[in-house]
Formats: structure tokens, C-alpha cells, sequence
């Protein structure tokens, strides 16, 4: 019964880390801006593009 | 000669802008430009090898075909500049800018490339959906004023509203979440913790086990009930005080009494209490509400005239000119009022050619001519050269803005305490509460079994899924209407949309299209090459009558224009294939025109002989005949007009004869008219689309602004339909009334689960399981009937 007890706690503990990560990000501001972050991600950096131009270049 | 033409078999389309070129002359190697607006951005974004741009989607730019020049002195006014810049200390200030041209994932590119462009932005982040775009620069590289001019010339213009900072509905949303994300932690433990209950398993160990369990499920409720359902508590409150039974005061009672009898049972050891119910519950509300604040944050409903003039005007004191705040501008101040620039308050004209486009005011985009010491109003934008003006009255005084000093603007009714939910939730309190006392009076003999079945009542009777009806019958519809570009301010919108009775009109700019015009000839028929001759001389000019007079002429081929001249409000002079051409007003054609045309006309001469005139008409919107059949049926239309009676005889061919169809209306009329039909207990619709229709649309009981972009230019309303989709009108009307028939019919369903929830709780047998089973089960229902008969019904109707 005890064993229970244990994994109650453990499992509780584990929910309200999650809980304190939704909550962090919130306030954090992952909520405010629910699309422009999907967008931003596709883009390549410009400057290593210019490097790597640069490097062909020189080949 | 005639073969010099130039073939236009195929489109050629603006490699910025997408827009389709009229002539392949302005190009870049193998890209075409529709404009040199267009092509200097390109240029620009290739020196700085920024055409990276281009890669994302194609022909992303936003137009430069109508662009102006901006003046942006005004911002060096160190008052404006402290209300834009929101941060600031020695290294770097942060501003935001509104930027209303945003549309693709290339602007968003290039708008968080600004840094490239110039070293003293350090970054800048874009949020897509507010269309904002945050700068973080140095002061002492870039100026403000370079900022935004920088912004202005690769096309993405800010626009400038010093009222709006409120920042209250972030804190909003974000206390919402953190509501909901409690909720839905102690919901899905105490779930956990109740399945023993559920599958009442039993012996000695688990039962001990169990009570533990119970303990533990009391603790996780503790921030569901204190702080996740605060919100209920307060509407509550703040409801009762003012007289109201909302919504929330079934809810409220529900939930405190859920407790409060969990509590009880709990710590008298009669059983593990509703903690599983408790939580669920509010955590399915609390879904419905993050459903039902579902807003558009690019679109802004409350703006009154502010948001359209400019921040700041152009004094001239002493032979000096300075950029004056709006709202320090006094009487006998002299004001510089630059090309396309709008005159902040009624004045007068004192020096140079005043052209006034009133198209803000009256929807009306012919400019209007005036004399030095005439009065020019507010809201007028100049065309043409500078003029010099002095001010008769201030800004807020001012004709037009007078308008919101009208109680129409004043008063800030609350439209929720009608909605259909809350004028249930009235009834349905009283008849719960009898409904439980009844039961408690039935288990007289036994105080304990009397205040089992009193609280059972109230806790199976809590109408979660009569809270969440509503908003989700109405925030689906709100989501389809917004797919079919008309959107509104919020869900009560479409539930007052079923209840109209009478719809207003405005005629420019709603039932015909702004800015638009078909041009008819006027004289001696035109030969093939005379028809080239001025399609050629008008091709490269953008004022609107040019345009309409390109687009009347089918003839494709075109000549070489020479020595063109285009002066503003007169008209256009050339010279093409050795002809010269003129095109515009009376007074550009010399001495040789005796009669006047009546209205608006364009007079066309070759080599000065005097070929006739053309006249131009609006453009009704097309389909606009079905739509007002199908609307007389149901509703009583009515039309009211700034213009003249002109239009009469086109307007009476579309509206029936009964129609009541008003001409010279001004803002205060179409207000008035609004009273008046209010005051004989239509429950009224206004569309309109000016400024001049600002009050009516505030007044009415609902005001739509149709607008042919709505990123642009909409006065305060409760909704805003893009033009194109206006002739589905009917159909978005016809739909908000199956919404409420929905919502009616939902609620049917969760009445029923109540009876059978009630039938449990006279008996005194409700226990947590079927009190835990129930409750989800009804609301569930009740969301999945409302949104697939909302989508079936979109589905249906080509809404979807």
C-alpha cells in the first residue's frame, strides 16, 4: 500500500512540474503570439547564406 | 505607325506586387514592375541583397501604385515621439508600430530583417496576427522619423493611434490560461484519484486507501474552487447587484454548493463528495469562455475619428514651419496642408488651389474645388499643391468630429444582459431553487436526507451545458463568418443579427462600388485610332477617371505617349503619334466648350477640336438585384444617401417601390433617421462604409461597415464585411437565425439531461459516480450537437 502512496506522490510531483511549466510559459509570453513563431522558423539565416555563397565563390 | 503598339495577348505581372503591369516600360532585366514604386523597392532590396525576399511566395510586395509621399516631420515632436517610443535608455530605445500592409510570410521576413538595412536597428520581431512590429534601435544612428521612414519606403507603412494603448486585455487572457491550466491539472488527478470510487472496488486496504484519496482530491479542488472559478463568483456579483439573474448565478451556486457539500460529506465521513464533478465542470466552462473571447486582434471596432486623421499637423508661425500635435491646435493657427494630406479641423482656405477628396467623409472620391475664403471642412484630403489654411474651429468641434460628441457615442450600454442565455438563466435559477426546495420538503422527516436532495438538486441542475450553448453555437458561427471575410466584434453580434427588422442602406460605397466608375462617351463616335489615341494618353495616369476611361475602351493597341503632363484637377495634356491630346475639365479646353455638362465630366479634345465628353456613373455592386429581392421578403429596407437625387431612377430599378429612399442625407440626418426608426420598434441593421455614416452605424442596433479592405478604413461598428463578399449578406443573416435556433434546441438536450439528473436527486440516490458521468456527458453532447449542426448547416449553404 505504501508502494501506492510513493507513486502517488511521484506522479503528482510530475504533474505539477508540468503545471508550473504551462504556467511559466504563459507568462512568458508563448501564448501572445500563436503564429508568427511557425512562420519564423522556415526561414534561413541570412547570414550564413551569405557565407556559404562566399564560399562557393571562392571555390 | 499603328503596328508601334504594343501586343497585350498576355498578362505581365508586377514582380513586387503581383498586381498586372499595363505596360512592359518599367523593368529590371527580365521582371516587370507595374510602378516605380514597385521598382525602387525592388532596387532598394537588391542593393542591400535582400531579394531573398521574393523566394517565400511570389510577388509578395504590397502595391506602390497609389502610394504618396508621407510626410513623417511629425514625429520629431518630442511629445508624439515619447508616446510611440515605449522603452528607452542610454543604448537603445523599443517602439511598436502598427503595420497594417502585412500579409505573408515575406513580410514578416523582411520586416524582422530590418537590421540590414541600417546598423542602428538592432532587431525587430513581428507578431503576424496584431500586425505589429516591434523595433529595437539606437537613437543616436536612427532617428524615429528614420525608422518609420525606412518602414514607408520598402511599403510597409505604419500607422499611427496614440489612444489605443491599452494593454489590460493581454493581463485578461493571460489570467484565463493560467484559470484554465489549474483547472485542467486538478481535473485530470482527481479523475485519476476517483476510479477506485468509480469501479468501487472494496476491502479493508482500498477503503483506506480511498479516504486518503478523497483527502488528496479535497486539496487539488482548493485552487479550482478559490481561484479558477473566481471569475464566475465576481460576474456573479457584480450581476445581483445590479438586479440580474446572468448566467453565471446558476453556475456560481452550483459551484459553491458542489463544495460545500463535498466538504461536508467529505469530513462527516459520508462519502468521497463531487470533487471529480467540481473540477470538470469548471474546466469545461472554462474552455467555453476561451472559445467565446475569441477576437480579432488586427481589427479594431472602436475607433472614432482620431484613428483616420493624422497625429500631427503643420504650423506656420512666423515664417517657420513646426510639426503641431493634434490636439494643440487652436482657432487663427495657420496650417500647411501638403499633397494628399487631410485637414485636421474646419478652417479656412487662405492661400493656394485647395482640391478637397471628401471620399472620408461623403464616400464621394470626386475632389471638390474651393476658392481662397472658403470653408473647408474637416476629413478632406488635399489633392494637388500645397494650400495654407486657417483654423475656424478646433478639431473636436469640427464639423464631422462633432458627431461624437453625440449620446450615441457617449452611452456604453451592455448588449450581454439580453442575450438569450441570460434570459433563460433567469427562469432557470427560480425554477431550480423551487425545484430544490420542493425536494427538501419531501425528505422532511429526515433534516440530513432533506439537505442531501436540496444540495442534490443544485448540483445536478448546474447548467454547464446551458453556459455552453451559446457560446459555442455562436463562436463557431463567428469563426465560419469570419472565413467568409465578415467579421464581429463578438458572439452577441449574431444573436442580435436574428432579432432585425429593418435594414438601412447607405448607397456610396456600399451598394455601389467606392472610387469606381464606368465611363460613358458623350459625343461624335470616336473612330478605332481616336479611341487608341486617348486610351494611350490616359494609360499611364492613375487618377480614377483615368482608369475608368481605360477600362471603357476595348481596343488593346496603344501609341507612344510624348511630353505628357498631368496637372491635378485639371486633367491630362500629350502628345501622341503627333496628336495633341487633351482630357479634363472645362477650363483645360480653353474657350472652346460653350455649354457645361451637368456632373462630373472629362472633356476630351485631339488636336483642339473638341470630340464630346465622358460622363461617369457608379458601379452597383454585381448581384446586388438577388440580394435586395431576397432581403425585401424578410426585412423593411431603406436607403439613405449623402448624394444627390441623381441615383434615384437606378435605385428604384433594384428596391421596390415601397422603399423609402433618402438622398442629401448628412451624418446627423442618417443618426437621426436611425432615432426614428428606433423609436417605432425596428430593431435596426446599418451598413454603411464613410465616416458619414459613423453616427448611424453607432446609433443602429447593429452597425456593419463594408469595406474593400479591411485593413484600411472602417468607421466604429459591431461587425465589418469585406466588399466582395457583401452580396452574401442575406445568406450571414439567414444563418444567424439558425444559429439561435440551434442554441434553442441545445438547450432542449440539456434540459433533458437535467430531468434525468433530477430524477436521481428526488430519489436520493445521486451519487459522485453518476453526478461525475452526468455532468460531462450533457455538456459534451451539447458541444458536439452545436458544432456539427453549425458546420452541416455552413456546409450546406456554401458557407464553409
Amino acid at each position: 500500500m505504501s508502494v501506492i502512496l510513493v507513486l502517488l506522490g511521484f506522479s503528482l510531483f510530475v504533474a505539477l512540474v508540468f503545471l508550473g511549466a504551462f504556467i511559466w510559459a504563459v507568462k512568458s509570453g508563448q501564448y501572445d503570439d500563436k503564429y508568427t513563431p511557425s512562420v519564423r522558423i522556415l526561414f534561413d539565416d541570412i547570414n550564413n547564406k551569405k557565407e556559404s555563397k562566399k564560399i562557393k565563390e571562392n571555390k | 505607325m499603328v503596328n508601334t503598339g504594343i501586343e497585350k495577348d498576355t498578362k505581365i505581372i508586377c514582380y513586387h506586387c503581383g498586381e498586372e503591369c499595363k505596360s512592359d516600360d518599367i523593368a529590371i532585366g527580365d521582371k516587370y514592375f507595374c510602378c516605380n514604386g514597385c521598382k525602387t523597392v525592388y532596387e532598394l532590396l537588391d542593393q542591400t541583397d535582400m531579394c531573398n525576399y521574393y523566394n517565400f511566395e511570389s510577388s509578395p510586395g504590397v502595391s506602390q501604385n497609389n502610394s504618396i509621399k508621407r510626410n513623417f516631420d511629425f514625429l520629431d515632436n518630442i511629445s508624439i515621439k515619447d508616446k510611440i517610443i515605449q522603452f528607452k535608455n542610454n543604448n537603445f530605445s523599443t517602439a511598436s508600430f502598427f503595420i497594417p500592409s502585412m500579409h505573408c510570410s515575406s513580410c514578416i521576413w523582411i520586416l524582422e530583417n530590418l537590421n540590414k538595412f541600417n546598423r542602428g536597428i538592432i532587431y525587430s520581431e513581428v507578431d503576424f496576427l496584431k500586425k505589429s512590429c516591434s523595433v529595437k534601435f539606437k537613437e543616436e544612428q536612427i532617428s524615429l522619423k528614420q525608422v518609420v521612414e525606412l518602414l514607408d519606403r520598402i511599403g510597409y507603412t505604419p500607422t499611427f493611434n496614440l489612444d489605443k494603448e491599452n494593454s489590460t486585455n493581454d493581463y485578461d487572457y493571460k489570467s484565463l490560461y493560467y484559470k484554465l491550466g489549474i483547472a485542467g491539472f486538478s481535473f485530470g488527478n482527481i479523475m485519476l484519484l476517483s476510479f477506485p470510487e468509480y469501479l468501487s472496488l472494496g476491502d479493508f486496504q482500498t477503503d483506506n486507501l480511498k479516504i486518503i484519496f478523497a483527502y488528496i482530491n479535497f486539496v487539488l479542488s482548493l485552487p479550482v474552487f478559490f481561484y479558477s472559478s473566481s471569475l464566475y463568483y465576481l460576474s456573479a456579483l457584480k450581476g445581483l447587484r445590479e438586479k440580474i439573474i446572468n448566467i453565471d448565478v446558476p453556475i456560481a451556486l452550483g459551484v459553491f454548493v458542489l463544495f460545500i457539500r463535498s466538504v461536508y460529506d467529505l469530513f462527516l465521513g459520508f462519502g468521497p463528495g463531487y470533487f471529480d464533478s467540481l473540477s470538470g465542470l469548471v474546466f469545461l466552462l472554462l474552455i467555453g469562455k476561451l472559445f467565446q473571447n475569441k477576437t480579432y486582434d488586427t481589427l479594431n471596432f472602436e475607433r472614432n475619428y482620431k484613428s483616420y486623421f493624422p497625429l500631427a499637423s503643420t504650423k506656420i508661425e512666423y515664417n517657420k514651419e513646426f510639426a503641431l500635435p493634434l490636439e494643440l491646435i487652436k482657432l487663427k493657427d495657420r496650417l500647411l496642408i501638403r499633397n494628399s494630406e487631410l485637414i485636421p479641423a474646419d478652417s479656412v482656405l487662405m492661400k493656394g488651389k485647395a482640391n478637397i477628396d471628401y471620399s472620408f467623409v461623403t464616400g464621394e472620391s470626386i475632389p471638390v474645388k474651393c476658392e481662397i475664403g472658403d470653408v473647408i471642412y474637416a476629413g478632406g484630403r488635399q489633392v494637388g499643391s500645397n494650400i495654407e489654411v486657417e483654423v475656424v474651429k478646433e478639431v473636436s468641434q469640427s464639423y464631422l468630429t462633432q458627431l461624437w460628441n453625440h449620446k450615441a457615442f457617449s452611452g456604453k450600454f451592455n448588449s450581454e444582459l439580453n442575450n438569450i442565455t441570460n434570459v433563460i438563466s433567469k427562469y432557470f435559477t427560480i425554477v431550480i431553487l423551487l425545484l430544490a426546495l420542493i425536494a427538501a420538503v419531501m425528505h422532511m422527516h429526515s433534516y440530513i436526507l432533506a439537505l442531501n436532495a436540496f444540495t442534490a438538486v443544485l448540483i445536478v441542475a448546474c447548467p454547464c451545458a446551458l453556459a455552453l450553448a451559446a457560446p459555442f453555437t455562436l463562436g463557431n458561427s463567428l469563426r465560419i463568418f469570419s472565413r467568409q471575410k465578415f467579421y464581429l466584434k463578438n458572439i452577441d453580434v449574431i444573436e442580435k443579427l436574428a432579432k432585425i427588422t429593418a435594414i438601412v442602406f447607405d448607397k456610396t460605397g456600399t451598394l455601389t462600388k467606392n472610387s469606381k466608375f464606368k465611363a460613358v462617351f458623350n459625343g461624335n463616335t470616336l473612330s478605332g485610332i481616336e479611341e487608341q489615341i486617348i486610351k494611350s494618353a490616359v494609360k499611364s495616369s492613375y487618377h480614377p477617371f483615368s482608369q475608368a476611361i481605360y477600362n471603357s475602351i476595348d481596343n488593346n493597341l496603344t501609341f507612344e505617349v510624348e511630353e505628357y503632363e498631368e496637372i491635378t484637377g485639371y486633367g491630362i495634356t500629350c502628345s501622341v503619334n503627333g496628336n495633341l491630346v487633351k482630357l479634363g475639365s472645362k477650363l483645360l479646353m480653353g474657350n472652346m466648350i460653350n455649354e457645361e455638362a451637368a456632373g462630373s465630366v472629362v472633356y476630351i479634345s485631339i488636336n483642339d477640336k473638341v470630340m464630346g465628353y465622358y460622363s461617369f456613373v457608379n458601379f452597383y455592386r454585381s448581384g446586388i438585384n438577388d440580394l435586395i429581392s431576397e432581403l425585401t421578403k424578410m426585412y423593411k429596407l431603406f436607403v439613405v444617401s449623402g448624394d444627390n437625387e441623381n441615383e434615384r431612377e437606378n435605385l428604384s430599378k433594384i428596391f421596390t417601390k415601397n422603399t423609402e429612399l433618402r438622398f442629401k442625407q448628412n451624418p446627423y440626418d442618417k443618426l437621426h433617421f436611425i432615432e426614428e426608426l428606433q423609436n417605432k420598434g425596428e430593431v435596426v441593421l446599418m451598413i454603411g462604409d464613410g465616416l458619414n455614416d459613423a453616427g448611424a452605424l453607432k446609433q443602429s442596433d447593429i452597425g456593419i461597415s463594408v469595406s474593400e479592405d479591411i485593413n484600411n478604413f472602417y468607421p466604429a461598428c459591431d461587425g465589418i464585411l469585406s466588399a466582395e463578399k457583401f452580396i452574401n449578406l442575406s445568406k450571414f443573416l439567414k444563418f444567424s437565425k439558425y444559429a439561435k435556433k440551434i442554441i434553442m434546441v441545445s438547450f432542449i438536450i440539456s434540459f433533458i439531461y437535467n430531468i434525468i439528473g433530477l430524477s436521481f436527486a428526488y430519489t436520493g440516490t445521486l451519487s459522485p459516480l453518476i453526478a461525475a458521468v452526468l455532468m460531462p456527458v450533457s455538456s459534451i453532447s451539447v458541444v458536439l450537437f452545436t458544432t456539427f449542426s453549425v458546420n452541416f448547416y455552413a456546409q450546406k449553404k456554401g458557407l464553409l
